[in-house]
């Protein structure tokens, strides 16, 4: 039986449609990625399973539990870490985790005693008599996260858990997220980061606008496209009249992306690059590079939703800042 | 176990962030003697202690408990602070009732601030203590039960202040605190009788000056009705409008 099983769920607020008739399974000690880029009901989805929303239609089981009417004792078995870090201010990272704890009913020995194992391993052993409110967004995060893992739970919800933090936080959580999934914990996972999904995730659900459009295992995701690789071309003369020189050679190459230095091509099956590098010759450009690019997440991404990535981008620029 | 650990937990955090920090400590202190100063300089001739104490006790617990819900509650959700607690293993009205309880506390500690400093003017061997502990626990009660209505009933915390002042300021003029409700004009005296602090006074008066309006089991029993309302209409409002 799945850990997590999800039926023909609905969300609708206020006639906004976020969550449109979702299904998917999450097996027991499975990391499992829920990636879209923002507003695809990623956030909508995780309050539903925790509990902090309620389903328009549809019904979630969680440990073979009616979700909506066990919700607080599914509540004791989980983990929440939500997309904001939501610890109180004037506490100190202390008692903040002895607090979280507290609530799960564990006694104040073990609770202290936890906390500071936690503290310790999330680097924040220095910070912890200090208040909340003083804390970088980076150990703001950590402690966050520490707080939804204090009382051992089966299952552990993140939400964008490495989203708008500094470099080395984020790969500290990706760490600690390895190190959960190996101990047996279920992970369920959503972000907009696609390095996140790839690196952490065993399988993968790929959500845009409140529908998923594809459910499989990062490996077979990334085999979905085998046989079709691109080519960076770059040249002096610029993206734009390699494209023109392509298109007028053969109109049917498809070219993926083009830009101010050069462009990427697919090239079909067994397909050669030595036909545009003398078509680029004949032309006379000036050649700097010519690359094989290697079929990412981020590419089966973009072909299964045809999202623009630049959307991505810029909603992480904007997140940043 | 676990509930009485986390109502405990709930209680003793929002004591620690909330109700012992000096400003809350200095304006629980400051705020009923200014009324009662206010009240010496005003009446002119021999001022009555007893006579003023059941008002200024009333207001010092009303003004206390709705102001501090309106910041432990309105202020830890729009943090979403709040998220975290409705995420606990523990029913809304557990949850409900740890976080009103601090402020039952602060509303009883501050109701004692004006009976101290009567200690000094007068003489207060005759009060009935049982029905003023009785009143000063039920006003408590129902203040904090009023403030947790107006807490779940707005988004900011300046709307809960704002839509207290509604409530609270009226509650001055038409609960007989310091105007008697038979002085009133015969038209807003069917106010005072839907007004939870109308029957809370009356208490204290009983307890006081032993004079009242309303026999004793009807004041309890309106208090009672009015917390059990006021808690039930909110705890069913934050499962409706917060768990979307």
């Amino acid at each position: 039986m799945s850990t997590i099983q999800v039926q023909a769920l609905h969300k609708k607020y206020n006639g906004l449609h976020a969550v449109r008739g979702i299904s998917f399974s999450v097996e027991k000690g499975e990391v499992f990625g829920f990636l879209g880029p923002n507003g695809a009901g990623k956030t909508s989805t995780i309050n539903m399973l925790t509990g902090l929303a309620r389903p328009s239609s549809g019904t979630i089981t969680i440990h073979g539990m009616d979700a909506l009417k066990h919700t607080k004792d599914i509540q004791s078995r989980i983990g929440v870490v939500p997309d904001e870090s939501n610890l109180y201010d004037d506490l100190s990272g202390l008692d903040n985790l002895s607090f979280c704890a507290s609530l799960y009913g564990m006694k104040k020995a073990d609770r202290i005693r936890k906390a500071r194992e936690l503290l310790t391993s999330f680097s924040l052993d220095a910070a912890r008599d200090r208040p909340f409110r003083t804390y970088s967004k980076g150990m703001k995060r950590k402690l966050t996260i520490a707080a939804a893992i204090i009382h051992e739970p089966e299952i552990l919800f993140l939400d964008e858990p490495t989203s708008g933090i500094d470099v080395e936080s984020a790969r500290q959580i990706r760490r600690l997220i390895r190190s959960l999934h190996d101990q047996g914990v279920t992970i369920f996972l959503t972000t907009h980061y696609i390095e996140d999904a790839e690196r952490l995730c065993d399988r993968i659900a790929f959500i845009v606008e409140g529908v998923i459009v594809e459910t499989d295992t990062v490996s077979a995701l990334l085999s979905r496209n085998k046989d079709t690789r691109e080519v960076a071309f770059k040249a002096v003369e610029g993206g734009r009249h390699l494209h023109d020189a392509v298109k007028q050679r053969w109109p049917d190459v498809t070219i993926r992306a083009v830009s101010a230095e050069g462009i990427r091509v697919v090239l079909e099956h067994e397909t050669s690059i030595m036909p545009f590098l003398k078509l680029f010759e004949s032309c006379g450009f000036d050649l700097l590079e010519a690359r094989i690019i290697h079929q990412s997440l981020e590419d089966v991404f973009v072909s299964i939703t045809g999202i623009d990535i630049d959307r991505l981008e810029k909603a992480r620029e904007a997140e940043s800042t | 176990m676990n509930r009485v650990q986390a109502f405990l937990s709930i209680l003793s955090k929002d004591m620690k962030t909330y109700y012992l920090k000096p400003p809350n400590i200095s304006w629980g202190l400051i705020f009923p003697l200014a009324w009662t100063l206010m009240f010496f300089i005003r009446t002119e001739g021999d001022v009555d202690v007893l006579e003023l104490l059941p008002g200024v006790m009333g207001l010092s617990i009303l003004f206390g408990t709705t102001s501090m819900l309106a910041v432990t509650i309105t202020f830890e959700r729009k943090q979403r602070s709040f998220e975290r607690l409705l995420l606990a293993p523990i029913s809304v009205n557990v949850l409900m009732l740890a976080k009103t309880s601090g402020a039952i506390l602060f509303g009883i500690a501050n109701a004692f601030v004006p009976v101290l400093m009567a200690l000094l003017l007068a003489d207060l061997s005759n009060v009935g203590w049982l029905a003023v502990l009785g009143g000063v626990f039920f006003i408590s009660i129902t203040s904090t039960f009023l403030g947790l209505f107006i807490a779940v009933s707005v988004r900011e915390v300046f709307e809960a202040q704002t839509f207290s002042n509604f409530f609270r300021f009226p509650m001055i003029f038409l609960c007989g605190l310091f105007v008697p409700i038979g002085d009133l004009p015969l038209f807003l005296r069917p106010l005072s009788h839907i007004l939870p602090l109308t029957y809370g006074v009356d208490i204290l008066r009983n307890g006081i000056e032993h004079t009242a309006l309303f026999p004793l089991w009807l004041n309890f029993g309106v208090l009672m009705l009015f917390s059990v309302g006021l808690f039930g209409l909110s705890t069913r409002m934050i499962k409706k409008r917060w768990i979307l």
